[in-house]
């Protein structure tokens, strides 16, 4: 009877999704705002790549919060687990020498990558939140391959704070500097350099830490309350 | 029109295991199927015919042949709200755990009303 209804709760909400969705053309240039940051992108804010000019400089201010919800979603967790072990009874494999050797090795790799990526947001795809997860991975990976490893919180939160705080420095200067909130006060440069854009490398960098910083300690929080560790 | 069908899909797979699925976790799996659905179904709209990545990589690349950056701005926030949503459902569910010690939410008594 359950499982009747749901499926016409699902035939219905997918019956009315697809005729909402018939009538959009697929493949067709549908753009009105995204024409203009197509064209305006390179003279205005000197960065190649558009996903990149929207998220950090047309709509600083939306990623701003963005990042927000972020680092409340982090406290959150914390607040929710915190004072939690795992039972000491609850038994794992511990990891092999080949797993713990790999993940040292691999380790300052992964967070070159990750670097790469957040230094190279304006110019190729990718980006701070891309860099950031891809540094979290190498987290991931560590947590798992060392037993008993810890990620340092104390140096975790500081390094978000000090990036949220930039990300935040940097508006502020677009505002004394220049009219408005984040306004891209730096020289722009030559567009596609790495040294080009304005500030947009600048908050790149910062959210990538930020991001970095956040899911490594998501990551850690999780893992030490399920191991039954301290 | 094929992936619009198939994001819809997505997002009904989703629901389903939301509304059917028992066990907390995959309860927390569909709901960020539904997510995932929502990100396809977005980038699809801004999808052009023949369209590349909308990014000035190299010389003579003009905005015509570009696809639309904005629904990817938007879903590239949206994977993030969609990352921290799942965590903060994981990290209840560690707690229901550890509350009621079962994920079949028949038996978590406390749920019902």
């Amino acid at each position: 009877m359950k499982k009747l209804l749901a499926t016409f709760l699902l035939g219905f909400i997918g019956f009315y999704l697809y005729t909402a969705f018939a009538g959009v053309p697929f493949g067709e240039s549908k753009m009105k705002v995204g024409k203009d940051y197509l064209e305006t992108t390179v003279p205005k804010t000197g960065a190649v790549n558009t996903v990149t000019s929207i998220v950090v400089n047309y709509r600083g201010f939306d990623t701003l919060g963005e990042v927000t919800v972020l680092f409340l979603a982090a406290t959150g967790l914390g607040a929710i687990l915190f004072g939690m072990k795992g039972k000491p009874e609850d038994k794992h494999r511990e990891p092999s020498s080949i797993l713990t050797t790999g993940a040292k090795a691999l380790f300052p790799i992964i967070v070159l990558l990750g670097a790469y990526i957040f230094i190279h947001g304006h110019l190729t795809p990718g980006g701070g939140f891309q860099g950031g997860t891809i540094i979290a991975t190498g987290v991931l990976m560590l947590i798992l391959g060392i037993k008993k490893f810890h990620a340092n919180h104390a140096l975790l939160s500081i390094m978000e704070s000090l990036a949220g705080i930039t990300f935040v420095v940097a508006g502020i200067l677009g505002l004394a500097f220049g009219k408005t909130f984040l306004e891209n006060i730096l020289p722009l440069g030559t567009p596609g350099q790495v040294f080009s854009a304005g500030v947009i490398p600048i908050i790149y960098v910062a959210v990538g830490f930020k991001v970095g910083a956040e899911l490594a300690g998501v990551l850690d929080t999780m893992m030490s309350t399920t191991r039954g560790e301290e | 029109m094929i992936y619009y069908i198939v994001s819809i899909i997505v997002m009904l797979i989703g629901l389903y295991a939301v509304l059917m699925k028992k066990n907390l976790i995959k309860i927390v799996v569909g709901l960020s199927l539904i997510d995932s659905g929502t990100h396809l179904l977005l980038v699809a709209i801004g999808f052009i015919k023949g369209g590349t990545a909308p990014i000035y990589s190299e010389p003579g690349l003009t905005a015509d042949a570009m696809v639309d950056p904005v629904p990817q701005a938007l879903v590239l926030t949206a994977i993030v709200i969609g990352v921290a949503v799942t965590a903060v459902a994981l990290a209840m569910v560690i707690r229901i755990y550890a509350q009621h010690k079962t994920l079949d939410i028949r038996k978590i008594r406390s749920l019902k009303w």
